[in-house]
């Protein structure tokens, strides 16, 4: 009963406050405020908002790029600083044997010649022992000629004499 | 306490001039913040284009928790404009209210049911034109009879029900505020002590009046996109 009041009350009231004219007015200020906002205000800021949008997206990929670039030359960087210290290692362990080739090369042919030096040497004395022995047998030979005719002169023919030292000599020198 | 309102006929057609003067107001007041907090846009915002690219991310989340930004992207300019209207509108009313020679003419033009109820026909009628336009004639009627032929009475109920609550609550709610606004600062202010004890549930109530205002306008909002979704949306 009071509920049907009730009800019935507000019906009335708002049959009496319906105005057609606020309907049409407030659809029709509705729809140019939308459309005006729409064109001078939520339009451009909407522009600014995607172009930001885009921007940071580019900005990242970019960033990305040039990540990707830098680790890519870091790798290039560290692959050619490797080889370069391979190389470097490689040239002095080279040098170090060439070096080494070098060292024995130089000593063997200081010992060969060292070797040949002494070789020589000892031929060269050998030879000029054998010469001054002969010229030693030759001087004694004469010296004692004329030892030999001063001491016995005249009781030999030179001849003889020299026949008789040369047997002498000769047995000397098979002796020692 | 109850004021007349200030009627004219037009052409057949009866205006309530304080609602045509308060829609004009608000929305003078919505397009003024709009247009002067975007007049100088950079790609580094401040100030006013920081809270209104707020208002936009804001709705634009209350947009895409319903339906995807695919098809919902073409709501977004509605749904800041709503929210923004209504909010402004419900702000009207609260500092003070205008009556003169026994006409109101100062309040919130969402206090009247004629205005929310047109808000309210206006989104539902704009969610049957998109349901059609978007999912065809044939998926839009076969939508009334999901998820069992045998609803469709409900279903029919509950486009009408939809339509009335989405602008009664909304009126019903700045309305309350305003009656109980003009109680406090009329009816209880009645000499000093009266006054003075006034003061303070006033206040509570300017406050809190703020707070439902706000929340209001979040709300029809909010539905607004939901009851779009339901005819947009594929997948419901």
């Amino acid at each position: 009963m009071l509920d049907g009041l009730v009800l019935g009350s507000a019906v009335k009231n708002f049959v009496e406050t319906f105005h057609a004219g606020d309907v049409l007015f407030q659809l029709v200020m509705f729809i140019i405020l939308m459309a005006l906002l729409k064109k001078y205000a939520w339009g451009p800021l909407m522009g600014v908002m995607k172009k930001r949008e885009e921007y940071i997206a580019n900005e990242i990929k970019a960033a990305e790029e040039s990540r990707v670039e830098a680790k890519k030359l870091l790798e290039e960087q560290q692959n050619l600083l490797k080889e370069a210290r391979i190389q470097a290692q490689k040239m002095v362990e080279n040098a170090k044997k060439q070096g080494e080739v070098q060292r024995e090369e130089i000593v063997s042919l200081a010992r060969a010649e060292a070797e040949h030096l002494k070789e020589t040497a000892k031929i060269e004395i050998e030879q000029q022992k054998e010469k001054a022995i002969a010229a030693i047998r030759e001087q004694v030979a004469t010296l004692s000629v004329m030892i030999a005719s001063k001491v016995i002169e005249k009781e030999l023919s030179v001849e003889d004499q020299e026949k008789l030292i040369n047997e002498y000599i000769q047995e000397a020198g098979e002796e020692r | 306490m109850h004021h007349e309102a200030p009627l004219v006929n037009i052409l057949g057609l009866t205006f309530n001039l304080s609602n045509v003067l308060m829609i004009t107001v608000a929305s003078a007041i919505v397009f003024l913040i709009a247009v002067l907090s975007t007049r100088k846009l950079s790609m580094q915002p401040t100030g006013m284009q920081n809270f209104m690219e707020w208002v936009m991310d804001f709705v634009k989340g209350i947009i895409k928790s319903n339906m995807d930004w695919k098809d919902g992207g073409r709501f977004h300019i509605l749904g800041i404009t709503i929210i923004m209207y209504i909010f402004v509108s419900n702000m009207l009313g609260l500092p003070f209210s205008i009556a003169y020679k026994d006409e109101l003419w100062w309040k919130s033009p969402t206090a009247d049911p004629v205005i929310t109820l047109t808000l309210a026909v206006m989104v539902v009628g704009l969610s049957h034109y998109y349901g059609v336009k978007l999912k065809g004639t044939k998926a839009y009627l076969k939508g009334f009879f999901q998820p069992l032929p045998f609803l469709f009475p409900l279903k029919l109920v509950e486009e009408f029900a939809n339509t009335l609550t989405l602008g009664l609550r909304l009126y019903g709610n700045i309305y309350a505020g305003e009656v109980l606004l003009g109680l406090l600062a009329g009816g209880l202010a009645t000499g000093v002590f009266g006054n003075i004890a006034a003061v303070i549930p006033t206040l509570a109530w300017q406050g809190f009046s703020v707070f439902i205002g706000t929340i209001q306008a979040f709300i029809f909002t909010m539905l607004t996109m939901v009851y779009l979704s339901h005819k947009v949306s594929s997948d419901h």
